[in-house]
């Protein structure tokens, strides 16, 4: 008996993907609606703690997604045209742009660190409980997009590498088509993120 | 089971899809700088959720996909408006 194939439901496995991030759009949203009701409880302390933060490292992180939304979109592409070697680029271009993206976080949470903004902070106690808050939900939700930043750049190398072996290929690459509705995600959070915490000054 | 072809978005349109991306985020910093004071909030959301609708369609491929997802994604957002109002119905009336 020849080699039997595998059972494969690409549309379920799309659809999987989809349900995954209905409970993140909800998981953010959540935080969102948080940040909302605090903001409307305290906005003068909310625009005074917003220009603490670096609207220009702000805008640079919202370019570099964007981009990179572009480019994992244009290797399925590639990988749909057969052209392994450009889905290979693609991907890799995101991926430097995850890297910029936290290479920036890195620099602006490690400002705010050493001059002893953080949550629990020496600092933070003397703080209006407005400036608190609103500084509570910048620590969280960026954190919280950033690990889901992390998480995503670890699944796109893991479909880089298996672009590169041919296990993703213009037959079968709902791996890769996953792996970009996952970085869209990233990128849609991030596009409500930034003009919320960013630019309310 | 694949009868149809499937469908391919071209690199083009991708491009396009950041150009216009990129004018909106561009639209979105210039109108900070203008003093519109409660205006602010909900132009800055309102260019920010027609961004994320671009993302949804092109981006993540809703337009050419079974409108099924589009129903679901839909029906998510609903649901989620829903929550936003309710609590706030519940803030503004403490």
């Amino acid at each position: 008996m020849d080699h039997i194939e595998e059972h494969r439901d690409d549309e379920g496995a799309k659809l999987g993907m989809w349900v995954f991030i209905f409970t993140e759009i909800l998981l953010f949203g959540g935080l969102f609606l948080v940040y909302a009701v605090m903001r409307a409880s305290y906005s003068d302390d909310f625009h005074q703690a917003a220009h603490h933060l670096n609207a220009f490292i702000g805008t640079i992180n919202t370019l570099v997604l964007l981009i990179s939304s572009m480019t994992v979109a244009m290797s399925i592409t590639a990988v749909q045209k057969k052209n392994n070697k450009l889905a290979i680029i693609l991907l890799f271009i995101t991926l430097i742009c995850a890297g910029i993206f936290l290479v920036n976080k890195y620099f602006e949470w490690g400002h705010k660190f050493h001059i002893g903004l953080y949550p629990g902070s020496e600092l933070m106690i003397t703080l209006k409980h407005g400036t608190v808050l609103f500084f509570s939900l910048y620590f969280l939700m960026t954190g919280l997009h950033v690990f889901h930043l992390i998480v995503g750049a670890i699944i796109l190398t893991i479909a880089m590498i298996k672009v590169k072996s041919g296990a993703i290929n213009s037959e079968k690459y709902v791996l890769l088509e996953n792996g970009g509705l996952y970085w869209h995600l990233v990128d849609l959070i991030w596009i409500f993120l930034f003009p919320l915490l960013y630019l309310i000054t | 089971m694949d009868s149809e072809k499937t469908h391919i978005t071209e690199y083009r349109v991708y491009g396009q899809v950041l150009l216009v991306l990129l004018i909106l985020t561009t639209i979105t910093i210039t109108v900070t700088w203008i003093d519109l004071a409660a205006w602010s909030v909900f132009i800055a959301l309102l260019i920010a959720s027609v961004k994320a609708g671009i993302v949804l369609t092109y981006f993540m491929h809703l337009k050419f996909d079974n409108s099924l997802y589009r129903v679901l994604v839909i029906m998510v957002l609903l649901i989620f408006a829903l929550v936003i109002l309710l609590t706030f119905f519940d803030y503004l009336l403490r």
